[in-house]
């Protein structure tokens, strides 16, 4: 057989038909269709469809679950030629690249509102003019005090459209507490799912189980932290997503960052029981575990931008 | 696996569960055309309160979710959806693959997109009303002022993301990983090299979307700031990072434009294309400028005169790239021995009214020119230009050129030229009159107007619904052409070359299983 572009040819798998797509889109169409009835149910009052957003998500899981089931069927009946497995390969390297410009609109926000948007608030800048309409507020990052706090400090002369309250954080997270913690954390997980890869591709299924073992307490130690952080923030700190900017920009970035580690925490626990229970994967044949370590990195590295850009700067 | 030679399943499970790149492009592609006909209509109800000044037909309220709703479905639901339908069924044709990269994602990405429409239109009937903040949703038109159907509006567009997402990645992955032996990237046909390019800038833009819209739900919903100035946010905010979606998003459906005329012009002028490694290469300098240029949309919202400046010459340097295509398409026809059949006229109107919209877009990024055209009728010349005249266009010249080798009939030319000429007198009659009421002063979404503008307008109308009516020909060529019509050659038309010209017409269920070898 000839050869392709980057390898050889073999016959490239096509599956004649599959009813999961089709299921798929009913497990998310309801999941959707329910988080938007629920949210506006909470808001007006009205829907009222709320049973469908737990319904449909559960319906979503199972067909995921038989998907993911199909392709490792599929793969361990060497169905899959390396042509095929390549197609895997890319189409993960693409979604973290996804993933990737998701993080980059929440930095871009957050290196907008600090660079430029708060100190024109402040009366900074050629279009400091915007100052007149708060007058009293301080551009300061972290904000203390919001733009609406300012103006009814300062007595309110203006007229207010009043459609939200924004209460600036009493005090923001210390980094070199909990943060520093869960740098320390994150980093050294990123370092033992390496060694676990690095023992599947030596063969060694015991340090394997050991390395993956670790990462995962690890991650799962980081989100527990992460969770008392956030009570801390809400409860003591006075720091919410009605802090103003600074509480939106922090709890959006810090908390789909935490969002997506639970994703990979789940994907790393799904490759351990691979492994231990069934017996999956073989020092040349181990693309899922790989998948799921990049996506690990991947996280690591978001929150060490997380980590200077939200805690320390 | 199933038998040993399979042709399709039958009924409506062939379609619910299929994995054939043929049988998801036909499912993008008439999708995309009941959402034409659909975002068509909402475009009829706004030329008809238009026809004459005064309130009319429909209330204000109506109106704007007119306006907001055509938008939203035409960018998303028609033009998108039919490049993706373009894209299954040629790319792996073009490339000699066997199928998609990742056949069973290819079905989910698509039946994605009916049921994000099927919510969206349903907010119509919601109390309340359907969004009504324009297609580009500036908060706090589509926040703190927003119906209560914006919940569902911003869901939607997270559906509508994860299948573009999901559809780019497998388009990237087949043209990567599946060329056919030989065939190496500078050697790919030009439709496929501006979609490969089309899903880079897809992927890296449509997250982008999720990310705004994201913010707009948690300022709606949790209390956020991200567009209050109140809590420190700022409403530019969401125009500048709607805008880093939406001016790539502009770019993604005039490159494939780009590439089906490419195709179409060589073959009926019966000479290779002009300069096709400079094609390459100009198709990717707009890609990358495209992702620095986004506030030419915001000349007016009060930037900094540093910023106002930067995006302008960044703006107007787009116009190279743009120049050294026009002029290879042109150089392409030059001494070449043309025919002119549908595709073909399709492709020359391209060239000329895509050039059209291209300079009124160059008028656009001059900053100081933009005070006055900002958000008036000359806008929405230009962008119906470079969208109707320009993506629509090229979609039907794709359609037209490929209808043969997908139905193995050839279509009834003398209809499909009536086709053509119907709707080019109809775009145009609609489309340039606003060139001139938007230079004197007509602002673009308002259901009313001064006097002085209703000549134009009532022109404009007529217009509009020549072009609405003449798409009912397309339908009836379409079906035509599937029932019956001459007999196509595999080689189709005389000029053409590629690999999608050596299988049979009609395009078997399964083509290159067995890879081609490639020269």
């Amino acid at each position: 057989m000839a050869h392709g572009p980057s390898g050889g040819h073999q016959a490239y798998y096509v599956p004649e038909s599959s009813k999961l797509p089709a299921f798929a889109t009913a497990g998310l169409g309801c999941t959707i269709l329910g988080a938007a009835n629920t949210l506006n149910h909470i808001k007006q009052g009205t829907g009222g469809m709320s049973w469908l957003l737990p319904l449909g998500f559960a319906f979503f899981i199972l067909v995921l679950w038989q998907w993911f089931s199909t392709t490792i069927r599929e793969n361990m009946a060497g169905m899959n030629s390396p042509q095929l497995k390549r197609s895997y390969v890319m189409g993960m390297q693409w979604f973290i690249f996804s993933e990737v410009m998701f993080f980059f609109a929440f930095f871009f926000a957050l290196a907008y509102v600090r660079l430029l948007a708060v100190p024109w608030l402040g009366g900074e800048g050629d279009k400091g003019l915007a100052n007149d309409l708060w007058t009293g507020f301080q551009a300061t990052w972290p904000m203390m005090q919001t733009p609406q706090e300012a103006v009814e400090a300062s007595g309110g002369a203006q007229l207010m459209a009043k459609n939200a309250t924004f209460i600036a954080a009493k005090k923001i997270v210390d980094w070199k507490t909990i943060p520093l913690l869960n740098t320390a954390l994150l980093v050294t997980s990123s370092v033992t799912v390496h060694f676990a890869h690095t023992a599947l591709k030596a063969g060694k299924r015991q340090a394997l189980t050991i390395w993956l073992l670790l990462t995962l307490a690890l991650g799962f130690t980081f989100v527990g932290f992460q969770a008392v952080e956030y009570h801390h923030a809400y409860t003591e700190l006075g720091l919410t997503l009605a802090s103003g900017i600074y509480g939106s920009t922090f709890f959006l970035l810090t908390g789909f960052h935490g969002f997506h580690v639970c994703l990979g925490a789940v994907m790393l626990t799904v490759m351990f029981l691979r492994a231990t229970t069934k017996g999956h994967f073989t020092p040349e044949d181990h693309f899922g575990f790989e998948a799921a370590s990049w996506y690990w990195h991947f996280v690591d590295v978001v929150w060490i931008c997380l980590f200077l850009f939200v805690y320390i700067l | 696996m199933g038998a040993d030679h399979h042709g399709p399943a039958k009924g409506l499970t062939r379609w619910l569960f299929t994995t054939n790149h043929k049988d998801i492009g036909s499912m993008y592609l008439w999708f995309s055309f009941a959402m034409f006909l659909m975002g068509g209509t909402f475009a009829l109800v706004i030329r008809s309160e238009l026809f004459q000044p005064g309130l009319q037909i429909v209330k204000p309220e109506f109106f704007n979710q007119m306006t907001t709703m055509h938008g939203l479905v035409m960018v998303f639901g028609a033009i998108m959806p039919a490049w993706v339908g373009l894209a299954n069924w040629m790319v792996p044709l073009m490339i000699g693959a066997p199928d998609m990269a990742l056949p069973r994602m290819n079905n989910w990405s698509f039946w994605i997109l009916p049921f994000a429409f099927t919510m969206l239109a349903s907010s119509l009937f919601m109390e309340g009303g359907a969004p009504n903040f324009g297609w580009t949703f500036y908060a706090p038109l589509s926040t703190t002022y927003a119906p209560p159907s914006v919940t569902y509006f911003i869901f939607g567009v997270h559906l509508m993301g994860m299948s573009s997402i999901m559809g780019s990645i497998n388009i990237i992955a087949t043209i990567m990983n599946l060329r056919a032996p030989g065939m190496t990237y500078m050697k790919m046909p030009m439709f496929v090299w501006t979609w490969f390019i089309t899903a880079f800038l897809l992927i890296a833009v449509m997250p982008v979307l999720a990310g705004v819209v994201t913010m707009m739900l948690f300022d709606i919903h949790f209390g956020t700031s991200f567009f209050s100035a109140a809590g420190g946010g700022d409403p530019v905010l969401f125009q500048h990072v709607f805008w880093f979606f939406g001016h790539p998003e502009v770019y993604i459906m005039i490159l494939p434009a780009f590439g089906v005329v490419s195709e179409v012009l060589p073959t009926f002028s019966r000479k290779p294309l002009f300069g096709y490694s400079s094609m390459v290469y100009a198709t990717a300098s707009i890609a990358f400028l495209s992702f620095i240029v986004w506030a030419h949309h915001m000349y007016t919202v009060g930037m900094p005169i540093a910023g106002e400046l930067f995006f302008m010459y960044a703006t107007m340097l787009i116009a190279v790239p743009t120049g050294v295509k026009v002029f290879n398409w042109v150089t392409t026809m030059f001494k070449g021995s043309m025919t002119f059949e549908t595709p073909m006229l399709f492709a020359i109107a391209f060239i000329i009214l895509f050039t059209i919209g291209g300079l009124s877009g160059l008028m656009l990024s001059l900053a100081p020119l933009d005070f006055q055209y900002h958000d008036t009728y000359f806008v929405v010349a230009h962008f119906h230009y470079v969208l109707v005249q320009g993506a629509l266009f090229a979609i039907y010249c794709g359609v037209y050129y490929w209808l043969p080798k997908w139905t193995g009939h050839m279509y009834d030319e003398t209809l499909a030229k009536t086709h053509f000429w119907m709707t080019f007198i109809g775009v145009n009659t609609a489309f340039f009159p606003m060139h001139f009421v938007g230079l004197a002063g007509m602002p673009r979404r308002i259901p009313d107007y001064a006097l002085q503008f209703a000549d134009y307008n009532m022109l404009s109308t007529i217009g509009a619904f020549i072009t609405g009516f003449s798409q009912l020909i397309f339908v009836v060529v379409v079906i035509k052409c599937i029932k019956s019509g001459k007999q196509a050659t595999d080689q189709v038309w005389d000029g053409a070359h590629g690999l999608e010209w050596t299988v049979a017409s009609p395009a078997p269920y399964h083509t290159f299983s067995v890879p081609p070898q490639v020269r």
